[in-house]
C-alpha cells in the first residue's frame, strides 16, 4: 500500500512536468495545426537557463531559497521565452500557409540546432546540480517501506498548478486569451473582425516556451542533472501526453500529462525499467487506435 | 525598390539587441565543473562576435530582399537554363555515379556508398510519404529490422549476404504490415505519431533484449557480402576475388564491390518505385495522397492501399537496412534513432515529395553536405539544423517541387508547385 503511495506521488510529480511542456505542444498545434518538434528542445534551454541563473544567484550570494527560486523561474521564462518568439519569427513564421510537411521538417531542424547550439555553448558533459529543497514527510508506513512526500513534490505541484491556474485565467479571461481562442477556432476569420493573428501566433509561442521553462527549472531542482539531449525524450513524451488528451484541448494536455507520468512511474516499479517508455508510447497507440481524438478532443469532423 | 540604409541598419541593430538577449546567459555563461559545484565562466567576446554575425547577417539578407523582391518572376533566360540543366541531369548524375570507382579514392567512394545508402531509404521512404502521402516519421524502425535480421540470420544459420537479403526484406514488410494495421484509421500527424512511437519501441527493445540482440554493445562480426561466392579479404588467399581473377588483393576492392551492390540496389529502388507509379496501384496510391474520401468514393480499397505502400516502404528500408549491416560488419541501436527517421524525412521533403531526382539531388546535398563539415566537429549538426530550416524557408516544397502526371492522355505537361494542392493522407 506504502509503496503504491510512493508510486502515486512521483508519477503526480513526473506527470505536472510533462503536463506543463504539453501545453506547449498542444496550444501551437491548436493554433496553427503545426508539431512543434522543437518545443522539447525548448524545455531543455529552459532547464539550462535556470541552471546558468541559480549558478549565477548562488555565485552572487543571494542564498535565500524562496528569492532565489523566483528571480531563476522570472529570468528562465523571460529569455526561453524570446527562445520562443525568436523561433517562430525565424523559422515558422515565413513557412505560414505553405505547404504541410514544410514547417514540420523546419521545426525538426530547429530541434536539432538548439540541441547543438546548447551542447557548443555549455559542453556536452551532464551538469549536475546540488539539491536546493530538501526535506520530506512521511505518508504511510506499511511494513518497513515508507512513502515518503518530499517538499521538492510538493513544490512542484504547487508551482504547476499555480501557474497553470494563471495559464487558464489568461486564456478564458483576458482579450489575449479571447484573441487566441478566436484564431484557434477559424484564423481567417478571426483575421476579418481585427484580431492582429501574426501577434497572437507569436503569444502562443511566447506563453508555450514560458511554460517550459518553468518545467525546465522543475526538471532541473527535482532530478538534479540535465544534458543538452534532455529534451527529446521528455519532449516526445509531452507531446505524447498532449496527442493522448486530445491534440487542441488545453484540459487534456494537462490530463494527458498525469496519464503519461503514472502509467511511466507504475510500469517502471512493478514490471521493468527499461520497457518504461515502451509502455508509455503502446498506451498511446491503444489510444489512438480506439479513440483517435484523444481523451478530451474533438472528433475531426471532415467537410467533403 | 530603394535601399533604405537607416532602416536597415535600425532593423539589424534590434536584431542584434535581441540576440544579445538571446545568447548573453546560453553562451556568455558558461557552467563548468568546479571544486564543490557548478561555477560560471563568463564569455563576453563570444556573446560580441556572436550579435556581431547576427548583425551584419540580418544586414545581408536586407540588403538580398531589396536587391530582389519576393515573388519577383525567375529571369526567363535563368529558367530556360534550369530547363536545359533539368534535361541532361539524370544521365549525367548516372554516368557520374557509374563513373565514380575508376577515378575517386577509398575517402570518396566510402562517402559515395553512405550518399546512396540514404538516397535508397530516400526513395523507399518516398513510396510511403510521396506516393501514399503517408507521413511516417518511424521510416528507421525498418531499417533496424533489416540491418538485425540480417546479422542474426547470418550468424545464426551461416547463410550468405544474398540469400539473407530477400529475407530481411520480407521480415521488415511483414513489420511494415503490423505496424500498418493498427494505423490504418489514422491520418496526417497522428499517423505520424503513432509511427514515430513505434520506431522508438523497436530501438528501446532493441537496446534491452539482451539475450538476442546483445544490447548497447551490438552485434559484431557479420559477414561480408561475396560476388558469387567470392569474397573480399585484405590478404587475399584462396577463394578470394583477387585469387580468382589473379590480381594483387587491395582492400579497395571491397569499397567498390559495396558501391556498386548499393548503386545496384538503389536504383532497384528507383525502377520498381518508377513501375509502380503506373500500375493502377501506383495510381491508387497518389489518388490517395490528393484526397482519401474521393478514393473511398471511387471504390478503391483504401486499406490494401495503404498497406502496400507501408510493406513496399518498409522492403525497400530492410533492404537498406541488411546493406548497412554488411557494410559496417557492427550494428547497435545507436545507429537507429529518431535522428536517422528524420534525417530520411529531411531528405524526401527537401527533395520534393514523389521526386525520385529531387531525393537523389538531396541526399547528396545533406548527406556530402555535412561531411563537408566534418572538421567543425560539434557544429556540424549545428549548421545542419540551421540549413534545413533555410532550405524550407527558401524551397517549402523542395528541389524538384514540380510533377509530371504519370498518367495523362496526350502530351504530359508538367504541374507546377503553385498549382497543387495538399493531400490529406
Amino acid at each position: 500500500m506504502a509503496y503504491a503511495l510512493q508510486q502515486l506521488v512521483n508519477g503526480l510529480t513526473l506527470g505536472m512536468i510533462y503536463g506543463l511542456i504539453a501545453v506547449g505542444y498542444t496550444m501551437v498545434y491548436g493554433i496553427i495545426g503545426m508539431i512543434n518538434f522543437a518545443h522539447g528542445d525548448v524545455f531543455m534551454v529552459g532547464a539550462f537557463l535556470s541552471l546558468i541563473a541559480l549558478t549565477g544567484l548562488g555565485a552572487l550570494g543571494i542564498t535565500a531559497i524562496p528569492l532565489a527560486l523566483a528571480i531563476t523561474l522570472i529570468l528562465a521564462a523571460a529569455i526561453t521565452a524570446l527562445y520562443g518568439w525568436t523561433m517562430e519569427r525565424v523559422a515558422y513564421r515565413p513557412l505560414r500557409g505553405s505547404f504541410r510537411l514544410a514547417p514540420l521538417i523546419s521545426a525538426i531542424g530547429m530541434s536539432i540546432a538548439l540541441e547543438n547550439y546548447v551542447q557548443v555553448a555549455q559542453g556536452a558533459r551532464v551538469k549536475p546540480m546540488a539539491p536546493i529543497i530538501t526535506g520530506d514527510f512521511s505518508l504511510l508506513t506499511d511494513g518497513h517501506f515508507t512513502a515518503h512526500l518530499s517538499v521538492m513534490q510538493i513544490a512542484i505541484v504547487l508551482t504547476t498548478l499555480l501557474v497553470l491556474v494563471l495559464f487558464t485565467w489568461v486564456v478564458t479571461r483576458t482579450p489575449l486569451g479571447r484573441a487566441m481562442r478566436a484564431c484557434e477556432q477559424d484564423r481567417k476569420m478571426a483575421g476579418l473582425l481585427g484580431i492582429d493573428t501574426d501577434a497572437t501566433i507569436s503569444l502562443t509561442f511566447v506563453i508555450g516556451a514560458a511554460l517550459a521553462a518553468v518545467a525546465g527549472l522543475m526538471f532541473l531542482l527535482y532530478y538534479g542533472v540535465i544534458d543538452f539531449f534532455v529534451g527529446f525524450i521528455i519532449g516526445v513524451k509531452a507531446f505524447t501526453a498532449a496527442v493522448l488528451g486530445g491534440i487542441g484541448s488545453m484540459p487534456g494536455a494537462v490530463l494527458g500529462g498525469l496519464a503519461i507520468g503514472l502509467i511511466e512511474v507504475f510500469w517502471s516499479a512493478y514490471f521493468s525499467v527499461a520497457y518504461k517508455d515502451v509502455a508509455a508510447f503502446s498506451i498511446l497507440v491503444i489510444v489512438l487506435i480506439f479513440m483517435p481524438s484523444g481523451l478530451l478532443g474533438r472528433a475531426d469532423v471532415e467537410k467533403v | 525598390m530603394r535601399f533604405n540604409f537607416r532602416a536597415a541598419l535600425k532593423d539589424a541593430g534590434i536584431s542584434a539587441l535581441v540576440s544579445i538577449g538571446l545568447f548573453g546567459a546560453m553562451i556568455g555563461l558558461k557552467t563548468d565543473p568546479g571544486p564543490t559545484s557548478l561555477v560560471l565562466t563568463p564569455r563576453p567576446w563570444a556573446v560580441v562576435i556572436a550579435a556581431g554575425i547576427v548583425f551584419f547577417g540580418r544586414l545581408l539578407i536586407l540588403f538580398y530582399k531589396a536587391w530582389r523582391p519576393a515573388g519577383a518572376p525567375t529571369p526567363r533566360r535563368l529558367r530556360a537554363a534550369s530547363n536545359q540543366i533539368g534535361h541532361y541531369l539524370t544521365p549525367l548524375l548516372l554516368a557520374f555515379v557509374f563513373t565514380l570507382p575508376f577515378y575517386a579514392g577509398r575517402y570518396w567512394l566510402d562517402l559515395g556508398i553512405l550518399v546512396l545508402t540514404y538516397t535508397m531509404l530516400g526513395w523507399g521512404l518516398n513510396i510511403v510519404v510521396g506516393l501514399a502521402g503517408l507521413l511516417d516519421l518511424g521510416y528507421v524502425a525498418f531499417y533496424a529490422v533489416g540491418a538485425y535480421s540480417y546479422a542474426l540470420i547470418a550468424q545464426t544459420f551461416h547463410l550468405g549476404f544474398w540469400t539473407c537479403l530477400p529475407l530481411a526484406g520480407l521480415f521488415a514488410a511483414c513489420w511494415g504490415i503490423m505496424l500498418g494495421f493498427p494505423v490504418l484509421r489514422l491520418r496526417g500527424d497522428y499517423l505520424a505519431i503513432v509511427t514515430m512511437a513505434f520506431g522508438e519501441i523497436i530501438r528501446v527493445v532493441l537496446l534491452n533484449w539482451v539475450s538476442l540482440t546483445n544490447g548497447p554493445n551490438g552485434i559484431s562480426g557479420i559477414p561480408r557480402p561475396t560476388l558469387f561466392g567470392l569474397t573480399f579479404t585484405a590478404g587475399g588467399g584462396p577463394g578470394s576475388f583477387a585469387d580468382f581473377f589473379g590480381i594483387t588483393p587491395n582492400i579497395s576492392q571491397r569499397f567498390i564491390f559495396l558501391y556498386y551492390v548499393i548503386l545496384g540496389l538503389a536504383l532497384l529502388t528507383n525502377w520498381v518505385s518508377l513501375r509502380l507509379r503506373r500500375l493502377p496501384l501506383g495510381r491508387a496510391w497518389e489518388a490517395l495522397r490528393e484526397d482519401e474520401v474521393a478514393c473511398r468514393a471511387l471504390g478503391i480499397n483504401v486499406t490494401i492501399t495503404k498497406l502496400t505502400a507501408f510493406a513496399i516502404g518498409a522492403c525497400f528500408g530492410g533492404f537498406a537496412g541488411a546493406f548497412f549491416a554488411t557494410r559496417q560488419a557492427f550494428i547497435s541501436p545507436e545507429s537507429f534513432t529518431f535522428m536517422e527517421s528524420s534525417i530520411i524525412l529531411a531528405i524526401v521533403v527537401m527533395g520534393g515529395l514523389g521526386s525520385q531526382l529531387g531525393t537523389a539531388l538531396a541526399a547528396l546535398i545533406m548527406i556530402g553536405g555535412s561531411e563537408m563539415f566534418r572538421d567543425l566537429a560539434d557544429y556540424r549538426m549545428l549548421i545542419f539544423g540551421l540549413a534545413l530550416v533555410m532550405m524550407m524557408i527558401l524551397r517549402p516544397r523542395g528541389l524538384v517541387s514540380g510533377r509530371v502526371p504519370s498518367v495523362s492522355l496526350g502530351k504530359r505537361h508538367k504541374i507546377s508547385a503553385e498549382l497543387l494542392t495538399e493531400g490529406h493522407g
